[in-house]
């Protein structure tokens, strides 16, 4: 479980996060939503280290984040598994090595069991034919399967996603979430997913975050999503047409039901 | 009031570019130079990396060196014969005077010149899109330290080649001097012969040497930082790899006028 506490981030003297409180838990995907600029990206900054808030907590599983020093920061790191936007491969490795990266830095295993682990890694997540090709030579959707791969490659206990069907067709858009779903509820991770795809809020949304301007708006469920008031957050869930239709159809079904 | 205003802004704007970002760019430096030369957390990663950087850096250079050794040492040898031929002076100058140029400037200061436009330019833009593209963020949450995984390969692999590349610049410029005798007819070979085993002091080769590695630090590294600070994106890295050559070059001829006086003075 990963706990922020009263969490404040400013860039020159313009607060970005402005003191955000939210629990995320093991086991589920914790989606974090808002508009560009909302802050979201720089909360997921906050959390995984890459930047430094000027105040607040960050708690993982009760140890603060923020507090430890440079060894135990490090240790923490090999804990977490990150996706990134742009896949973030190593382009001079081939797909297995860059899977077998993190073993090869931080595991005692030999080679042959490391590439055995990176192997079933990438069994995984049903590239094992792509493995001696270079993240060049495979399509996008290809390669945020790699990342997903190499995140997993060393049983994290915390995985974090930066948006990561940006970029995809909402066929392949699919296939990724429910393979962060999926392997979120096998190894029981704590995982953040940041993104502004309506189909994945609706999909594997069970716990989602929603953030306005630096501060927490709305915080609940996808079924939740349906039934918010929030004036805020209805305006950017259901921004489309065809969403606020699905809405409406939902909103009958579920009256239909209470009724019964 | 508004003009009293606008030369404020100026005189601030003036003393930020000429006194804080010279400043605050050494100290990055620094930090990331410490940073860098940090023990790697893995031995076996670190020699696959400084393997991979030999060969990209250093092996891959010996084609460029060879063939610009080659013709400014014909160049120097024709120019010389040239400018300074007369009654008065003997022949074995050409082939001393070339041996000097070659031995002490251009197969460490110029070659070094020339290669910090070559490897420099390829570390910082290498490293600069490794940074836009999230590669080095990636390094960073995995634990790894990623200034010591990128640069610290680098400065050492350059810093390793480097005499062997002067090596081969000075051989090469010296076949290019006997070809303007053999072939151009220029010079007698065996005055050139004569003139290039002239007065030899070893130290000059090994002053060769130690000015190239200094300017293989500098290269390597100046590179890396303007490469590992890239902020942005495409346009960025493009500018980084611009600014990293002109530095380093500024900061080899600078380093050179130093060297020269302590290694020679």
């Amino acid at each position: 479980m990963i706990q922020v506490k009263s969490l404040y981030k400013s860039f020159e003297g313009k607060d970005v996060l402005a003191g955000i409180n939210a629990t995320f838990d093991n086991g589920k995907t914790n989606l974090i939503i808002g508009q560009s600029g909302s802050g979201k990206t720089v909360l997921m900054k906050c959390i995984v280290g890459l930047l430094t808030p000027e105040k607040g907590e960050i708690l993982y599983d009760g140890r603060n984040f923020l507090s430890m020093n440079k060894k135990e920061k490090k240790t923490l790191r090999r804990e977490m598994g990150m996706i990134f936007q742009s896949a973030a491969l190593f382009d001079s490795l081939t797909v297995l090595e860059n899977v077998m990266f993190p073993l090869d830095m931080f595991s005692n295993d030999t080679y042959r069991d490391r590439v055995k682990r990176a192997r079933f890694c990438l069994d995984r997540v049903n590239l094992i034919e792509a493995q001696s090709k270079y993240p060049g030579e495979i399509s996008g959707g290809m390669q945020k399967r790699v990342a997903i791969a190499r995140a997993i490659a060393l049983n994290p206990q915390y995985l974090f996603c930066d948006e990561p069907n940006s970029g995809l067709d909402p066929k392949t858009s699919l296939v990724i979430d429910e393979l962060i779903h999926d392997i979120t509820t096998e190894y029981n991770m704590t995982t953040i997913i940041n993104t502004h795809d309506m189909n994945s809020v609706m999909g594997i949304g069970d716990s989602i975050l929603y953030i306005y301007k630096g501060h927490k708006e709305w915080e609940g469920t996808k079924n939740d999503v349906f039934t918010a008031t929030n004036e805020r957050l209805n305006n950017f869930i259901f921004a489309s047409d065809l969403l606020r239709k699905v809405r409406n159809v939902e909103e009958r079904e579920l009256k239909k039901t209470k009724q019964v | 009031m508004h003009l009293y205003r606008q030369k404020r802004l100026l005189l601030q704007e003036i003393v930020k570019t000429m006194m804080i970002r010279p400043i605050t760019t050494v100290g990055k430096y620094i930090m990331l130079m410490g940073r860098t030369f940090a023990r790697p957390e893995r031995m076996r990663m670190f020699f696959k990396q400084y393997l991979n950087e030999m060969v990209q850096l250093g092996v891959n250079s010996i084609g460029i060196v060879l063939l610009i050794s080659f013709f400014i040492g014909a160049v120097i040898t024709i120019q010389i014969k040239l400018n300074i031929e007369s009654p008065w002076m003997p022949r074995f100058v050409v082939g001393y005077t070339t041996r000097e140029i070659m031995l002490l400037e251009f197969s460490s200061s110029i070659m070094c010149l020339i290669l910090a436009g070559k490897v420099g330019s390829n570390i910082a833009s290498e490293i600069g899109t490794m940074r836009v593209t999230q590669q080095i963020d990636a390094l960073e949450i995995m634990g790894v330290n990623s200034a010591g995984y990128l640069i610290l390969p680098k400065i050492v692999a350059l810093m390793t080649m480097i005499p062997f590349l002067v090596i081969f610049s000075i051989f090469s410029g010296i076949i290019g001097a006997f070809c303007t005798c053999w072939f151009g007819g220029v010079l007698n070979a065996e005055d050139l012969e004569y003139g290039l085993q002239y007065s030899f002091q070893e130290w000059f080769v090994w002053c060769s040497f130690i000015k190239s590695v200094f300017f293989a630090f500098i290269i390597s590294s100046v590179s890396a930082y303007f490469g590992y600070t890239v902020e942005g994106g495409s346009i960025a890295v493009g500018k980084a790899s611009t600014d990293s050559v002109v530095m380093s070059s500024v900061l080899i001829l600078f380093s050179d006028l130093v060297l020269t006086q302590l290694l020679m003075g």
